[in-house]
């Protein structure tokens, strides 16, 4: 990004900032429903001194990160083994195309009736949403692997296990990553809405306080800090990507010739 | 020494039958230098892939040192056209050489050894650490020749490997890869489509016909072994041998599935 449209960015945000700050102010919007930027900041800061605000934010990530790292796991690995034997893949095709489109938030009674209101509940739907953008794209990876780097392998004696290591996983390293990347995002989605819709605890939990008590201002607070942890997650994603990834084409740039 | 008889290749995919080797025997010696030329199309990459068992044939044998090929053999190593794909990219220039000798299980220190002498010898010392991709065209196929050689194998295949680089680069790789074979021992089949590559190259020129393909024709070349881009290529011998391939590959387009099958 360059700084140019960096400084777009911030104005953009600060405009928004200023317009929620100016509506009810105005009197154009009841701000019993949309209290102005001052207010909601205010709330924000009085919550940000209390433990209940991090032990909610731990729970929420403890959710997030614990999902999402079984879901990348189990689509890696089984993105792999589909991807690599034919035979499977064709088998399970069909299967993955109907499991795929299910929302997550279907699963919601199955998950009450397993796990009640526990961490369990939380994990099984930000398993199952994370889970099929990891496979999709490990699918996808592993598909892409150039017939001529698998020859050259083959060609030096690589075994099974030191062209799945050297060349298959490299390939589809990219892929893992955006899927990994769109997995993160989903799966905080998901997390607050099971805490939202199941009172697990955690910030969607505290978000669904806050209003049934009508303290409108830290309802929107709360709001703001899961959008920002989505933000810092998916940045702190980009990042790792980049660093990791240093030497392929959508990363290198145009290299002369 | 490298034994090909009566080799054949028959693709099929449902009901249909696409025959691209018809009947191929031909030997390299221990050493030796031989190249092979034919027609585009002419199932050049089916024959190598045969040979370094990467693809099974129909019929017909692959013998290598002795032993029967079935599965990439020891002591073979196979330099691509594609240089660009048959490189790692995620890997530097060292990790790409090195990898196929961690596969050999050759110990840490030997390894850094045969990297460097490899390196060296095609003229990429001090590149250890680029990236393939951070390469000229020519340099990436030396970094593949060098991968190879690094391997050391009794036999180096070559899948018209200079097919993709320019005129001049490709002139300096042709004079490394006389060097490298006269240097190193090993016995070199070298596929081309260019005929003056192959008669300036090789100690033997192999003629294929078009596909279904057959030996159409051999020639010697009894150029002197020490050969320059300059000299060699003004030599009359030379392009009296080059207008010889060249009819005979001129008669092999016409003549699909080639002139001795019947003889």
């Amino acid at each position: 990004m360059t700084r140019g449209a960096g400084l777009l960015g911030v104005a953009g945000l600060a405009g928004l900032l200023v317009l929620v700050e100016a509506l009810p102010r105005l009197g154009l919007v009841n701000d019993d429903y949309l209290p102005p930027t001052s207010r909601i900041a205010a709330a924000l800061g009085d919550e940000l001194v209390t433990g209940e605000f991090w032990r909610a934010v731990g729970d929420t990530l403890t959710g997030w990160a614990i999902g999402l790292l079984i879901a990348v796991a189990a689509g890696v690995v089984v993105g792999i083994l589909i991807g690599a034997v034919p035979v499977l893949r064709a088998a399970t095709a069909s299967t993955i195309e109907f499991l795929r489109p299910i929302p997550s938030v279907a699963l919601i009674p199955l998950a009450v009736l397993l796990y009640g209101t526990d961490l369990g509940s939380t994990l099984l739907l930000v398993v199952y949403a994370a889970f099929w953008q990891v496979l999709v794209q490990v699918l996808y990876g592993v598909a892409d692997v150039d017939p001529i780097a698998d020859e050259t392998a083959r060609s030096f004696r690589f075994g099974p296990w030191a062209r799945v290591r050297h060349v298959l996983w490299p390939t589809a390293l990219p892929y893992v990553f955006t899927g990994v990347r769109l997995a993160a995002s989903v799966a905080l989605v998901l997390a607050v809405t099971a805490e939202l819709v199941i009172g697990a605890p955690g910030l969607g939990k505290s978000i669904a306080v806050a209003q049934t008590s009508g303290a409108v201002p830290l309802m929107y607070a709360l709001i703001a800090v899961t959008g920002l942890l989505g933000v810092g997650i998916n940045l702190a994603a980009r990042m790792f990507e980049r660093r990791s990834l240093a030497w392929h084409q959508s990363v290198r740039g145009e290299v002369p010739a | 020494m490298l034994e090909v008889s009566s080799l054949n290749k028959v693709y099929r995919s449902g009901a249909r039958e696409v025959e691209a080797l018809r009947d191929l025997t031909f030997t390299v010696d221990s050493g030796e230098l031989v190249c092979l030329v034919g027609p585009s199309g002419c199932g050049k990459t089916t024959l190598l892939r045969c040979i370094a068992g990467l693809l099974e044939p129909s019929g017909g044998k692959v013998r290598l040192d002795g032993r029967e090929v079935s599965g990439p053999p020891p002591g073979l190593a196979m330099v691509f056209q594609e240089y660009g794909r048959s490189l790692f990219p995620w890997m530097s220039v060292r990790d790409n050489v090195e990898l196929p000798l961690k596969q050999k299980k050759i110990t840490r220190h030997r390894r850094a050894t045969l990297v460097e002498q490899a390196l060296d010898a095609v003229g990429l010392a001090g590149t250890e650490s680029a990236y393939p991709w951070q390469l000229s065209g020519g340099m990436q196929q030396r970094v593949a020749i060098a991968r190879a050689v690094a391997y050391e194998p009794s036999t180096l295949l070559m899948d018209e490997p200079f097919a993709a680089v320019d005129a001049q680069t490709r002139a300096d790789l042709e004079d490394l890869v006389r060097a490298l074979w006269q240097r190193l021992e090993v016995t070199v089949l070298f596929i081309t489509h260019d005929i003056d590559e192959a008669v300036y190259l090789g100690q033997r020129v192999l003629m294929l016909s078009s596909s279904p393909t057959v030996v159409q024709d051999e020639i010697t070349v009894d150029l002197p072994a020490a050969r320059d881009q300059l000299h060699t290529r003004a030599d009359p011998r030379f392009t009296e041998l080059r207008t010889h391939v060249y009819e005979q590959i001129q008669a092999a387009k016409l003549q699909p599935g080639g002139a001795n099958a019947s003889s």
